[in-house]
């Protein structure tokens, strides 16, 4: 559930030191550097050709699909497979949920994790030390091991095939990181920012407001982009928890048994795992820029 | 009461490292002196904490519980229904100890997690080292390929291996025949025991070596570029540079990511559920999955407990184990 953190480096600028590197070897040894060349052009098929195949197989006619040869290039194209993935019954129903589950668990989380966060960054009390452990031990849990519990504890307070069910998991499951990127996030805030706030008469609120906010932001961004990941693709709860239902099914779950749905259409079947995985990607290029560098940006600022 | 308060938790509004005389008042206002409210244990902290502390009660550590408990209890469908489950010791352990079947599973839990960690690493290392040597064009390149990858939700990866590994018109079966190996013509990935978890052992790796590979490559960019040159003057090129200069160095890290991937490959469910079930004749089944099939097929939601309570014993160990290891060669050095 959790191959993703918050690459906030890939669109880093390399160091320094490897640029030279990099300049130093290409005056010197040629061979090497087609050898390079290649491991990398490999390295990119490799990475790309799945996700590849499937917009390709999602844009190729039916009958071109169902021909007996395979060609690496479509032989015609086609939004067929689009048209029937979005007829498909219920589609926008489990489209909405997915959204429903995902942007809800996001916004609880950044809520519940800043507020004690701060806690953590900004007050000292007792227990504070225990709260971080239980914090970090929380990081690492092992859901998966908790499938069958959690159905058992969800169904004894009947709420089974409930969507709330899941957004309060998945909050939790990503509360743990959040509560800690944010409190990294706060630390690097210097309170001497708060303090001259707070001279110049803001209240301890206000402050928060008008001063720690803002640099926060870019910072609960980021944050939220690994909420969002793990909301959206999460499929061992969604598919534990609801069962008769099938009108709150998520998209995963509903992806995972195309079979039913398409049967043998791979066209359709694509085009739905197409639609399924653009919004991670639009989120991932967006939010990557606005992230990079926009907490330094803001502390120079400020 | 506020007498009980250690020095050190005096000020509840102290940020953490400040001296008293820099630290900001209560909302009281910053020219009231107000010493008296400050030392008694004041409850914004707790009020503060409060949310996550409950969500994470309720939500982890409940079940937690609720899992360790029922691993001693004879939980079963009738139970499930009716309630009123009975304590039985340890025998669910016992018989899972002494089942055939359940060590079957761990063997093949083991060599699942390793042989992935292992090629993940191995790749992710090359594929970083690759990146800190390209040019910026293909830099980009690699990397962009590589986020895509990153991306791409597990259940479009399942989805998309499924179609790939398609016996009639799956890429990956015409290609082997376009190579001459005859025998893949119609042939079944997830007929065959060895085959599947080839399969699966394929798109875990394909998933997991971006943030191993971009993690790293983070990591290359920091070594400073003088010991490679120090290195390189004494004669160091190729493997041993690696060996000697750049490995030692990001060893915590190389650290951190095998664990972390160690604990991701070990507690895989969604990937082997979406695609085998476990099968072909279990030949794909690892410890979650195995957890999962005992409670959802057999019904028996206690001895499912016990599997996901060693489950979680086992993946410590081994990181512990592993741990241990790495502060071992880190006191050495």
């Amino acid at each position: 559930m959790t191959t993703d953190t918050v690459p906030t480096f890939v669109a880093g600028p390399a160091g320094p030191g490897a640029a030279t590197t990099a300049g130093r070897r290409r005056r010197r040894l040629r061979p090497g550097r087609v050898a390079l060349g290649a491991a990398a052009v490999v390295t990119i098929l490799a990475s790309v050709f799945p996700v590849y195949w499937m917009v390709r197989t999602a844009l190729e006619p039916t009958r071109d699909l169902q021909a007996g040869s395979v060609t690496p290039w479509p032989r015609a194209l086609t939004l067929d497979h689009f048209r029937t993935a979005l007829a498909a019954d219920g589609f926008w129903a489990f489209w909405r949920n997915s959204l429903f589950v995902t942007l809800g668990s996001v916004l609880v989380a950044l809520v519940v994790a800043a507020l004690a966060a701060f806690a953590v960054a900004r007050l000292r009390w007792r227990g504070r030390g225990v709260f971080v452990l239980v914090v970090f031990a929380a990081q690492m849990a092992p859901w998966e091991a908790l499938l069958i519990p959690m159905y058992i504890v969800v169904r004894d307070v009947g709420m089974l095939d409930r969507l709330v069910t899941l957004l309060v998991i998945y909050t939790v499951v990503t509360l743990p990181f959040t509560i800690l990127t944010i409190r990294g996030f706060l630390d690097a805030i210097p309170v001497e920012l708060e303090e001259a706030a707070r001279v110049d008469g803001c209240s301890r609120a206000t402050a928060f407001r008008r001063i720690v906010f803002p640099l926060l932001a870019p910072g609960l961004l980021s944050t939220s982009l690994f909420g969002f990941i793990t909301a959206w693709n999460e499929f061992a709860f969604a598919n534990t928890l609801l069962i008769k239902n099938q009108d709150s099914r998520t998209l995963p779950v509903w992806l995972s048994s195309f079979n039913n749905v398409f049967g043998t259409d791979w066209g359709a079947t694509m085009a739905a795992s197409t639609l399924f995985m653009l919004p991670v990607l639009l989120v991932f290029v967006v939010l990557q820029n606005r992230v990079t560098g926009g907490l330094t940006a803001g502390a120079v600022k400020g | 009461m506020g007498g009980a308060v250690s020095p050190a938790s005096h000020d509840p509004l102290l940020p953490e490292g400040r001296s008293p005389r820099t630290a900001p008042t209560t909302g009281a206002g910053a020219g009231t002196p107000a010493p008296v409210r400050r030392t008694r244990a004041n409850p914004w902290p707790y009020v503060l904490v409060a949310p996550a502390v409950v969500a994470i009660g309720l939500v982890l550590g409940y079940p937690v519980v609720r899992n360790v408990v029922m691993s001693f209890q004879d939980y079963g469908l009738r139970e499930l229904i009716r309630g009123g489950a009975s304590f039985v010791g340890l025998d669910n352990y016992a018989e899972l100890l002494t089942d055939g079947t359940f060590w079957g599973v761990v063997v093949r839990t083991l060599a699942f997690t390793a042989i992935d960690v292992v090629l993940i690493m191995v790749l992710s290392t090359l594929v970083a080292l690759m990146i800190n040597a390209l040019g910026r064009v293909l830099r980009f390149g690699v990397m962009a390929g590589l986020v895509v990858v990153w991306a791409t939700p597990i259940i479009a990866a399942t989805t998309i291996w499924q179609w790939l590994f398609q016996s009639e018109r799956g890429v990956v079966n015409a290609t082997l025949v376009a190579l001459g190996l005859d025998r893949f013509d119609g042939y079944s990935w997830l007929a065959h025991g060895p085959a599947a978890f080839a399969m699966l052992v394929l798109l875990i790796v394909w998933q997991s070596v971006p943030f191993a590979a971009l993690t790293l490559y983070a990591g290359l960019t920091t070594v400073p570029h003088e010991l490679f040159e120090a290195a390189r003057i004494d004669g160091a090129s190729g493997f041993r540079l690696f060996r000697s200069v750049t490995f030692p160095i990001l060893r915590p890290l190389f650290g951190l990511i095998t664990s972390l991937e160690v604990i991701w490959v070990f507690k895989a469910f969604a990937q082997i559920w979406a695609v085998t079930q476990g099968g072909p004749d279990d030949a794909t089944t690892t410890l979650p999955v195995y957890a999962y099939q005992v409670a959802q097929s057999l019904h028996r939601y206690g001895l499912s407990g016990a599997i996901s309570v060693v489950t979680v014993v086992m993946l410590t160990l081994l990181l512990l184990v592993y741990f241990r290891q790495t502060l071992r060669q880190e006191g050495d050095r």
